[in-house]
This record gives structure tokens, sequence and C-alpha cells, in this order.
């Protein structure tokens, strides 16, 4: 019995049959980056194949979504990718103004370029620190906190919230900024790119990051695409691939920037695209607060979406109970039936949201493509064939959230 | 390329397979029957002139009710290097709920698959690996039916007695049982108990 078990699953080397080693790794491990568990069948040191398994903090956010109106769901999209929540918002009400043929503002749309570039930021900078810290770099993680802090002290500024900050609305966003906001915004780009280069002198020509990264985890451009992998992910392997300048939206058609790509597809080009990428948020928040229009911060034609509460009372105080339900039922039938996707650049990749509607004010299918959901997926082509070590470089090189994937 | 343009050639192509099209927004989408709907996907993405290379979404929907065929599987195509995009429905019956795996084509329309089967309980021939992936293996129904109730319908997931009993277990664990005092002595009672 035990000879048909080696024959069956076994490895043969140098005449020695002997089985492979299994172990799982996670749910309860720091460098999966939340609950992600991975089991690794190992030769050795060796992974001969790694099974992802998700799916701990499932919650349903497409079921509830369906029970939901539009306005209730904004919300719920910032428990997806929770260390960059703006991006999800944004990308959560680009597709809805898509779906319902809103208009948004100018100026709300610089806002919202700003936020959801401070969000990459954000979201860049927890990646490198952790990712560092993965690898064994412990500085970096607390050199990536300190400007952290700042960004979240912005958001802070602008909607009371640091992480969940649910801060745009269908049609526009909730608040307008304010001049002390932009101000201190600013002097934080001017000083950005010196940090970049503080974290680059410690890591970017060093011998042991270079070691570690370097020719480990390498995804080729057709294997990529195939994989469906987007962001920075894909952009590391030299695929031009990135949704602000495939399918712009809010203010990315007003502004110059580049799309910073590699080319050997390893876990170092991801590193240097993100680390690129930074350079360019910060520039298209300077440019975005120089080119700071004035105006209004919200579409006039959603108001059911922006105030679902004010707009409830507003008809019941001037009519009778049965006839004011009418009414906002009535109100609600407004929308076209349909199907939209529409997709934004957020700091793992593309986030897209599928809409199908039935005219009602609740979606009747909402399916988020989660980019960690499709990336933790690769995990198991990416570290086929790699060290033990070099899993948790990879995992941290494809940049997961598992809030995102686990919806 | 025009996105109706590709319908069009699509629909001379198969004209068998093509059911209609439409456009919403200026997206446009087509709906297909699902026998053949992996040729109609190979060619999307082998065809020089249309380069449909990235699976930017796939996901199931249904139409309980609403309309004749329950399901859909929704495709969303995207072609990176001549930048258009499709979105293809293929209508999968209630009574015959299955569709061919398009995982040949993309390698990453694996767990998209998987997430599809186990939230609508429609099976996909030809994968290679259809698990649950975002529930536990032995739970039963499929939760976004339209015919699943939002709270569960009362039923709870068979494995939530035995997590129950384990963490009571834990709680009884004697974790002095294996610690000896060195400064008691034989026969003296522990201050704790």
């Amino acid at each position: 019995m035990p000879e048909n078990r080696v024959e069956s699953k076994g490895i043969v080397k140098e005449d020695i049959a002997y089985e492979p080693y299994t172990i799982a790794m996670g749910p309860q491990h720091p460098a999966t980056h939340g609950v992600l568990k991975l089991n690794l069948e190992l030769d050795g040191e060796t992974v001969l194949k790694c099974t992802p398994h998700v799916g701990f903090l499932h919650r349903g956010v497409e079921k509830l979504a369906e029970n939901l109106s539009y306005a209730q769901t904004l919300p719920l999209s910032d428990r997806l990718d929770y260390i960059a929540s703006m991006a999800n918002n944004v990308a959560y009400s680009i597709a809805v103004e898509r779906l319902l043929g809103i208009e948004v503002p100018v100026r709300a749309k610089y806002i919202r370029t700003i936020v959801m570039e401070m969000a990459r930021l954000t979201g860049h900078l927890l990646w490198l620190a952790t990712h560092a810290l993965d690898i064994g770099a412990m500085t970096v993680f607390l050199y990536c906190f300190r400007e952290r802090e700042n960004l979240l002290d912005m958001f802070e500024e602008i909607i009371g919230a640091r992480l969940t900050t649910s801060y745009t609305c269908i049609g526009g966003v909730r608040q307008d900024i304010t001049g002390h906001f932009l101000e201190s915004l600013y002097a934080f780009t001017e000083d950005f790119p010196s940090k970049i280069a503080e974290y680059e002198t410690l890591i970017d020509k060093n011998r042991i990051w270079l070691k570690r990264t370097q020719g480990v985890g390498i995804v080729t451009a057709e294997e990529a695409v195939s994989l469906g992998l987007t962001g920075p992910t894909l952009r590391g392997s030299g695929v031009d691939y990135d949704v602000r300048k495939h399918m712009p939206y809010d203010a990315y058609p007003y502004v110059d920037f580049e799309v910073p790509i590699g080319s050997k597809g390893d876990v170092y080009d991801r590193y240097r695209c993100r680390m690129e990428e930074m350079h360019q948020s910060n520039s298209i928040i300077r440019q975005c607060i120089e080119a700071m229009p004035p105006g209004p911060i919200r579409a006039e034609d959603a108001p059911d979406l922006v105030m679902p509460y004010g707009v409830q009372k507003e008809v019941a105080a001037d009519a009778t109970f049965s006839s004011g339900v009418i009414k906002l039922v009535k109100d609600r039938h407004r929308y076209m039936d349909g199907d939209v996707y529409v997709a934004a650049e957020v700091p793992k990749g593309e986030l897209g949201f599928y809409f199908v509607s039935d005219g009602r004010g609740v979606p009747y299918r909402m399916h988020i493509r989660a980019p960690s959901f499709i990336h933790i997926a690769a995990l198991s082509f990416l570290c086929k064939g790699q060290m033990v070590a070099d899993v948790i470089a990879v995992i941290g090189s494809v940049d997961v959230v598992l809030g995102e994937c686990d919806r | 390329m025009e996105p109706l343009e590709i319908a069009k050639k699509v629909r001379d192509r198969y004209p068998s397979e093509f059911i209609e099209a439409y456009e919403h927004r200026s997206q446009v989408g087509i709906v297909v029957k699902k026998d053949r709907i992996v040729e109609i996907l190979r060619w999307l993405h082998d065809d020089p002139a249309l380069q449909m290379n990235h699976l930017a979404d796939l996901c199931g929907v249904d139409y309980l009710n609403k309309k004749k065929v329950r399901f859909e599987v929704v495709y969303n195509l995207y072609s990176i290097p001549q930048r258009h995009r499709l979105r293809v429905r293929a209508q999968v019956p209630e009574n015959d709920c299955q569709i061919n795996s398009v995982t040949e084509i993309w390698m990453g329309a694996n767990w998209h698959e998987r997430e599809c089967f186990d939230l609508f309980g429609i099976t996909f021939n030809n994968h290679p690996d259809l698990r649950r992936v975002l529930l536990p293996d032995e739970w039963e129904g499929h939760p976004l039916r339209k015919d699943y109730p939002l709270d569960g319908g009362g039923k709870r997931w068979s494995g939530y007695e035995e997590v129950v009993e384990k963490s009571k277990k834990l709680r009884e664990y004697d974790f002095y049982g294996l610690y000896q005092d060195p400064t008691k002595k034989a026969g003296q009672k522990d201050a704790r108990e």
C-alpha cells in the first residue's frame, strides 16, 4: 500500500522515491496579508503545487446590494479594499453614474481624481511597508507609515473618517474641500518625492533586496494577460494596460501622466512599477490642485440618490402616507433597463462593477470584478517551482487584500 | 473596431447561435446560445482584427420569472492592443444548467467559473478544478439565486455545530494541567482552585 502511494504522487530522484511534504500556510500567517490560506506541496524547499483557499471573509456584498438602494450600497464598497477605500468609492460611483446616465460637475471630477490618487498613495505605501517587512527590511515599514499617516490625516480633514471614508456619492462628492486642505496637500506633494528617494536609498540597490526579488515569480506578458492580471502586477510584465488611459474617467483625460511599465515580469519589476506610479500619482495630484475649477460638487439630477431620507421626508410632509409612498415608488421607476460594466484603476488593479438594472431603485444584479480575487487565483501559477521563502515575496508583489477578494 | 461591427461579424459567422445585439450607455452586448460558446469566444480571442485577449469579467445572472431562459453567463471582453470592448451573454436554461468552460482560452477564467458555480450552481464542463471557492464545501444551495432568501432561510451551515463543539472543548482546556509549580509542596492545594 505505501509503495502504491509513492508511485501515484511521489517524485523519483537518484533512485530514491519519497512523498511530497504538505504544509498549510495561513490563514493566521502575518505574511499572507489577511486570511489567505495556501496549501503548499513541497519537495524539500521547492513548491510543487500551491493551492490557495479563500472565503474566510465572505460577507455576501453582492447579495446585500440586491436588497439595498444604490446610495446604500456605497458604504459597502469601503469594505472591499479597506486600505484604499476612497478608490473603491470612486469606482462604485462612476459605475452607477454610467448606469443611470448622470453627468458629474467638473469640480467633483477633479476632487475625485485627487482623492483617488491619494488612495493610490496610501495603498502603495502600505504595500511597500508590508512587502519590505515580509522580506526583512523593517525600517521601510516605519518610514512608509510616517507618510501614510499624513495622508490619512488629510482624509480625516475632508470627511471625518480615516479608513472607511464613503466620501463620494452618486453624482459627485459628499462635501466640498477647503483651501486649507489643498494647501496642506500641495505642501505634502512638494515634499513627497524626496521621501520616495528615502525609501529607495534603503532598498533599491540593496544587495539582499535584489537577491530576494530579481528573477523571482516571473510571469511573461502573454501569461499575465491570460491569467487576467491587472494593475502594476500586469504592467511589471511589460503590458501597457491602464484603465486610466484606456477608458478614462473623471479628470484623467485632462491631466498629463505616464504609465510606467516593466520588462521582465519578476518581483523587482513590479516593485519598480509601483514606485514609479507613486511619482506619477504625486504629479497628478499637483496638476489637479493647480487646475481646480470652482463650481458645484453634485449633479442636480440625482437628488434621490444623494439624500434618500431627506427626499422621503419632504414627500411625506405635504401628502398623506399612502400618496407619499406612491410618489416615491413612482420616482424610483424612472431608471432605464440595461446593464453596464465599468472599471476603474484602483491601487490593486482593475476594479470593475457589472450592473444589471431592471428599472427599480435597487440593482437587479451587481457583480464586483475584484483584482485581488484574480491575483490570488494566479498565485498557484506564480508560486510553482519557487522556494518557500519566495512565496512570501510573490504574495507581496501581487498585492492582495482579502476583503476585496472574498467580498 | 466599432463594437457594433464586431456584433455584426459574429452574427454573420454564427447565424444559428446569434440571438440579439443591443447597445446601452454606448456599451454593446450580444446574446448567444450556449452550445458553441467556446468556439465563438476562441474566435474572438484569436482573430487578428479582434484580439479580445483580456477577459475582464465573467459572472452569472439569474433572471427568475423575468425571462424565458433563467440563467445567463456574462463574459466582458476587452482587447488590450485594439482597445475595443464587447459583452457576450450566453443563455443557460434551468433544466440544462451547464456550459462549457473557457479555461483553455483564458487561464484566469478558472476562479471566475468556480465562483459562478459556487453562487449560482451553473456547472462548467471540462473545468480542471470545479469546487466551491467562497463558501465551504458542505454548503447547501446557491446564495445568489433569486429564490435563495437573504437570511439563508433559517438553515444553518452543517459545519456550524462542529465549530461550536470545538470552541467549547477549547474553553474547557486545562492550561494548568501541564504546569507544575516548583514552589508548591506535595499535597498542597493550589490557590487558584
